[in-house]
Formats: structure tokens, C-alpha cells, sequence
């Protein structure tokens, strides 16, 4: 029983920590009133670039640093079209999401069917070995302990620093946080090239940890998911853990039902994650004050500085 | 400016050029429904494509589109492949049927072949592999290998081919132990690999200690390896994904088949077939016995050779349905119709059909 127990939180763990990466970049960007739609293809292209590199190189860590690299730059692209050229974001994000998948389908063609190198799981003697806490809280691999380094740093530098005030503020006011003599447009550069980093990382997360290996569209999704996530969490950082463990914890819970034999069709569990979402998604909008007071004013809004 | 012009008009002359010579040289199409970077299902069919190329030469050109939806798109797909002069062109996914067949009307001197669906046309054949032969053995495998004697198996959609597969699977592994358990796992989805690993762990967290999938991806065998349990590859031998944990995997080998086609249309021996081949034709073939002893081997190559030889029919009735009726005459392998539209679940598997 404690076997199974480890197994399946083992399994939430990993099912959760792509989705918790890419949406706390997007909600990043998303703070600072941009929306890039584009998670799924830099997730897409992170993956096949941590792949490539991590192939190459025989070292994961240096996949890792790939995927982040990558991501970050595909998003300078979106950052380009949309912050310098004025293109409109959701038509841009939607284009860079197929974009990304379509570039990764390329890049990685000499890379299917080829194994891949994979991020080991932490092991420290004596901690990782006490019985079910053991592995679950010193026995994980490093991009799991980054991805909740993460939400906590952004947490803090959202609501705690004075950095995280003028990235609100542009989000939430762009003329007044012009006005003030910040600049929009650098800071919202910054806070999409983050959120592109992190996709990438998820990315990298899917090709090297979870299941290492390169197919086309092995993203299935999850960027759209990670989307869904930043809403459902009122722009909250925390909240985003609690969205994405949510999530994994309800799609595992699905096969385990399965797996015992109990009689509730699959196509209802397999649904039942983004039904709870949703769910979820509608009692936390009930609460209007506070739906108010986190929703990003400027979210989409082109800035086009008058000076 | 006028540089650029002549360069254009020079390589639109060199390329009518080439299509003119390429003119004598019969044009082979394929339309897939996944990536050929899919490591399975379509990547197999794209393998088949290379080997016409290669077995063929200079006497064939071939050309492929991949991703292509099922639907509209595919029905404009087919008919693209077609005005351009394809002389035979293969459409590999079941809900490229009614698209083929609407094509196939319109253009009678093109050959067609759909794979997988049940509609002919006096220019369409149809073609498809027993993979059931090849799943019966891997029943036999696991029973034989599995310490707790239960198999956890990861499926996608409940449509008669993967039904069927689990019926063979069980059946072969009932061969062996009466007894034999399965969990079975609905990922709703061809291709997830990371709903298909989360299966995984699920199912070897439960006691399941060998792993049997119908979905694409390796994700599943890769956890496997990764726990130190057991499983078999899909459509592709993926053993280069888990050298320590595959026992075989269920392939498909279109090559034989291919190159054949296209070398009747060349020999204009063409005709309109209905084609389900199995280990006998090369169709279906497992990839080579690893990581068990040498007497389970011994008995999966026996197997595989009693099926090749017609002796051993994996659905040799009467075969007795999860609540207790009965299909089949005694002594007679089920027919070819009844497998095709399988729905049921056979005795021995604890787990409830989705509708």
C-alpha cells in the first residue's frame, strides 16, 4: 500500500511540474499585460533543443540550459512582432504556437527514435532513503526543486520588490507607468523572454525527465494547459502550484480508478481534470473583488508610446 | 532586378525539365495521418515508402504528405496527389476511407489503396495486418515472464482492432496460466507519451510487473526500464529505448507489400484486392526475443511458427465472452467478419468494455 501511495504522488510530481513551469512564466508575462498564446510551440522547441543538446553533449544540464535558451528566444520573436512592430498578441501568440511546433518537427528530425539522455533523480544517502517522504522530498530531479525555486521567487519579486511594483503596474496602467518614466516596452521585453525561458524549461522537463526521448508533437497540449492554469489562478503565483498539482493529481487518480477496475467509464475520467478546472475556474471568479484586483488591466492592450 | 528574373524563368524551365523526365517514371504516393517522426504508426508506413524507393530504384518516384488530417482535408489531399500524376497512391488511416473512395471515383485510371478501412472499388484496394497473431504470443511471453502474474496494459480507443488485441493477449497468456490477470489503462489518445508514462507508473505501482500498450510512443517501455519490469514495444522494435526491459514488440512491416503494389502497377498486374496479411506474409513480425530465458523463447518461436504455418489460430472457437456466452464453432477459428467488429471483452479480463 505504501508502495502504491509513493508511486502515484511520484507520478502527480512529474505530471504537474511542466505545467507548473510553463504557466508561472506565462503568468509572469501576463502580469505585465502582455498575452502570448504561443506556450504549446516554445514548450515545443524547448523540448527538441534541450533534446539536440543534451544528445550531443551526453550531459542533461547542458539540455536543460538549451531549452531555456531556446524558449527564450523563439519568445524574443513574439516580443518583436508585438511589442516593436504593434502586431496584434493573439493572432501572433496563436501563429507562434504552430510556428513552434512546425520549427521543432524540423529541428528534430534526425532525432526520433534515438534514446535519450536522462535528468537523473536526485540521490543524497541516508535522506533519500527514508521510507515514502525520502524520495518524495530529497529523491526528485533538479528541475522539480526549480520549478517550486520558481513560484517562489516570483511570488516574492511580484508582491515584495520594487521590481515586481513596476511590472504590475505596467500591466496594469501602461500610460501611468509610462508617465512615471518607466519603460513599457523593456520591461514587458523582459517579462515575455521569462515567460519563454520557463516554457522552454517545461519543454525541456517533457524531453529529458519525463519521458526522454523526441517525438513530434510530444507537447500534446499541455502549453494550452498551462494557459488555462494562469486564469485559474487569479494571476496568483501560489496558486498556480496548487492549479497544476490539482490537475496531475485528478489525471493520475483517473487511471488509478481504471486501473482497479472501477466501473466509471474512461472517457469521464480522462475529462475530469478539465472539468475540475473549470469548475474550480468558476467559483474563484465568483469572487469579483478579487478577480478585479489580480486581472491585469492592460492584458493584450498594445502600447504604442505617444513620445 | 532583371537578374532575378532570368534566374526565375531558368529554374521554371529546369523544373518542367525535370518533370518532364520524370514523366517515364511511376509516381508512388503516400498520405499519413501522424508525423513520419512519430516512432511508430506512420513513421512504420514512411519506412515502407523508402524501401519501394530503394527496391525499385529509378523506375519510381515517390512523394508523401503527412499530418494530414482525417476529413476534408484528407479528401483534398488525396485528390492534390492525384492531378499530379500519382499513379498509385496509399492512404493509411482508417478515416481516410470515405475520402479515397470519393477520390477513386473520380479518377479511374489512378490506383488506390486504403489501409485498415472495408470499402473496395474496382481501383481501390484495401489492405491491413493481423497484428492479434502477433499480440497472442506476446500473452504467451508475459505469462510465462510476469512474477505477479498480472500484465498492465495501456490502450487508446475502444474500436474493434485494439479490443481484439487484448482478446489475443489474454488468450495467449490463458494458454499458459489460467489464471492470468490484466489492468487495463484508457488513455484516450494515440499518442501522449506523458499520459502514457503516468499510466505506466500507475500500473506498475499496482502490481502489474510486465507492460503491454496499444498507444504510439515508448514512454511506457521506457518506465519500464527505468523500474526494472517488463514490456513490449509497439509497431516499432524499440529496444534501443529499453535494452534491459523489452521482450519483443508487435511491428509492422508494410515493405513486402509496398514494393510489391507498386511493382504490379509497373508490370500493369494491378488489380483491385482485399489484403490481411499476417506473420505468414511478413506483415506482422516481432522484433527478436529478448531479456528471457532460453525455453520461454524457445516456446515464443514455436508459436510464431505454428501461426506462420496455419496450426496454431489464435481465435480457435468456442470462445467464451466475459458474461459467460459463446462465440465460434468448436474447432474453427473465428471468421474473418466477426473479429472485425469485435466488442466484447473475452472471459479472464477484469475490466469493463467503455462504450
Amino acid at each position: 500500500m505504501n508502495d502504491q501511495l509513493l508511486s502515484v504522488i511520484l507520478t502527480i510530481i512529474t505530471a504537474a511540474t511542466p505545467l507548473l513551469l510553463a504557466a508561472i512564466g506565462e503568468l509572469v508575462v501576463e502580469r505585465s499585460g502582455v498575452l502570448n498564446l504561443g506556450v504549446e510551440g516554445m514548450m515545443a522547441v524547448g523540448a527538441v533543443s534541450g533534446f539536440g543538446a543534451a544528445l550531443m553533449t551526453g550531459n542533461p544540464y547542458v539540455g536543460v540550459l538549451a531549452a531555456l535558451v531556446a524558449g527564450a528566444a523563439l519568445s524574443l520573436l513574439f516580443g518583436f512582432l508585438t511589442l516593436t512592430m504593434v502586431s496584434n498578441q493573439v493572432a501572433t501568440g496563436l501563429a507562434l504556437a504552430l510556428l513552434g511546433l512546425g520549427i521543432s518537427g524540423l529541428m528534430g528530425e534526425s532525432f526520433v527514435g534515438q534514446p535519450g539522455v536522462h535528468l537523473e533523480r536526485l540521490h543524497i544517502p541516508g535522506l533519500s532513503e527514508i521510507p515514502i517522504l525520502g524520495p518524495i522530498l530529497f529523491g526528485q530531479d533538479f528541475l522539480v526543486y526549480l520549478s517550486l525555486a520558481i513560484i517562489a521567487l516570483v511570488s516574492f519579486v511580484l508582491f515584495r520588490t520594487k521590481a515586481g511594483l513596476i511590472i504590475r503596474a505596467v500591466g496594469d496602467s501602461h500610460q501611468s507607468a509610462h508617465a512615471l518614466g518607466y519603460s513599457v516596452i523593456g520591461v514587458r521585453y523582459l517579462c515575455v523572454m521569462f515567460g519563454g525561458a520557463c516554457s522552454g524549461l517545461a519543454g525541456g522537463y517533457l524531453s529529458l525527465a519525463y519521458t526522454p526521448q523526441w517525438v513530434e508533437n510530444m507537447t500534446a497540449g499541455r502549453g494550452w494547459i498551462a494557459l488555462a492554469l494562469v486564469v485559474f489562478s487569479s494571476w496568483l503565483p501560489w496558486r498556480i502550484l496548487a492549479g497544476a498539482y490539482l490537475f496531475g493529481t485528478i489525471t493520475v487518480m483517473g487511471f488509478s480508478l481504471q486501473a482497479y477496475g472501477i466501473g466509471i467509464p474512461s472517457q469521464l475520467l480522462s475529462s475530469l481534470p478539465y472539468v475540475v478546472t473549470i469548475l474550480v475556474l468558476v467559483l474563484i471568479s465568483r469572487n469579483r473583488a478579487l478577480m478585479r484586483a489580480n486581472t491585469p488591466a492592460c492584458l493584450g492592450q498594445p502600447f504604442v508610446p505617444d513620445r | 532586378m532583371k537578374k532575378w528574373m532570368a534566374m526565375a524563368v531558368a529554374l521554371a524551365l529546369g523544373a518542367s525539365a525535370g518533370a518532364a523526365q520524370a514523366a517515364d517514371k511511376l509516381k508512388a504516393c503516400w498520405i499519413y495521418v501522424g508525423p513520419v517522426g512519430d516512432f511508430g504508426y506512420s513513421y512504420q508506413h514512411d519506412q515502407g515508402r523508402k524501401a519501394v524507393e530503394k527496391a525499385l530504384g529509378d523506375k519510381v518516384e515517390t512523394a508523401f504528405l503527412e499530418n494530414v488530417a482525417e476529413g476534408p482535408d484528407a479528401e483534398r489531399a488525396i485528390e492534390r496527389f492525384a492531378r499530379e500524376g500519382c499513379k498509385i497512391i496509399f492512404t493509411t488511416s482508417f478515416g481516410f476511407m470515405d475520402p479515397t473512395i470519393k477520390v477513386a471515383a473520380k479518377y479511374p485510371d489512378v490506383k488506390f489503396e486504403h489501409a485498415t478501412g472495408y470499402k473496395k472499388a474496382d481501383n481501390v484496394s484495401i489492405y491491413n495486418a493481423r497484428f492479434y497473431e502477433g499480440r497472442y504470443v506476446m500473452g504467451q511471453i508475459a505469462a510465462k515472464m510476469s512474477k505477479t502474474g498480472t500484465a498492465g496494459y495501456i490502450v487508446s480507443f475502444p474500436i474493434p482492432e485494439v479490443v481484439m488485441g487484448i482478446n489475443a493477449f489474454m488468450l495467449g497468456a490463458q494458454s499458459v496460466n489460467p489464471d492470468f490477470k490484466v489492468k487495463i489503462i484508457w488513455v484516450n489518445s494515440w499518442y501522449d507519451p506523458g499520459k502514457e508514462a503516468d499510466a505506466a507508473k500507475v500500473l506498475l505501482g499496482q502490481g502489474a510487473d510486465i507492460l503491454v500498450q496499444h498507444t504510439d510512443s515508448t514512454a511506457a517501455l521506457q518506465v519500464a526500464e527505468e523500474q526494472g519490469k517488463l514490456g513490449f514495444g509497439q509497431s516499432s522494435d524499440m529496444i534501443k529505448f529499453a535494452p534491459k526491459a523489452q521482450l519483443s514488440a508487435n511491428t509492422d512491416d508494410w515493405d513486402p507489400y509496398y514494393v510489391a503494389r507498386v511493382q504490379a502497377v509497373l508490370d500493369g498486374t494491378w488489380k483491385s484486392e482485399d489484403t490481411w496479411g499476417g506473420m505468414k506474409d511478413g506483415m506482422v513480425v516481432l522484433a527478436p526475443f529478448t531479456n528471457m530465458p532460453d525455453d520461454v523463447k524457445k516456446m515464443a518461436e514455436d508459436s510464431v511458427a505454428k501461426i506462420k504455418s496455419g496450426e496454431l489460430q489464435p481465435f480457435m472457437g468456442p470462445i467464451t465472452k466475459q458474461d459467460g456466452t459463446v462465440v465460434g464453432e468448436a474447432g474453427k477459428p473465428l471468421p474473418d467478419g466477426e473479429l472485425l467488429g469485435m466488442n466484447y471483452y473475452i472471459k479472464g479480463v477484469d475490466d469493463k468494455l467503455p462504450q
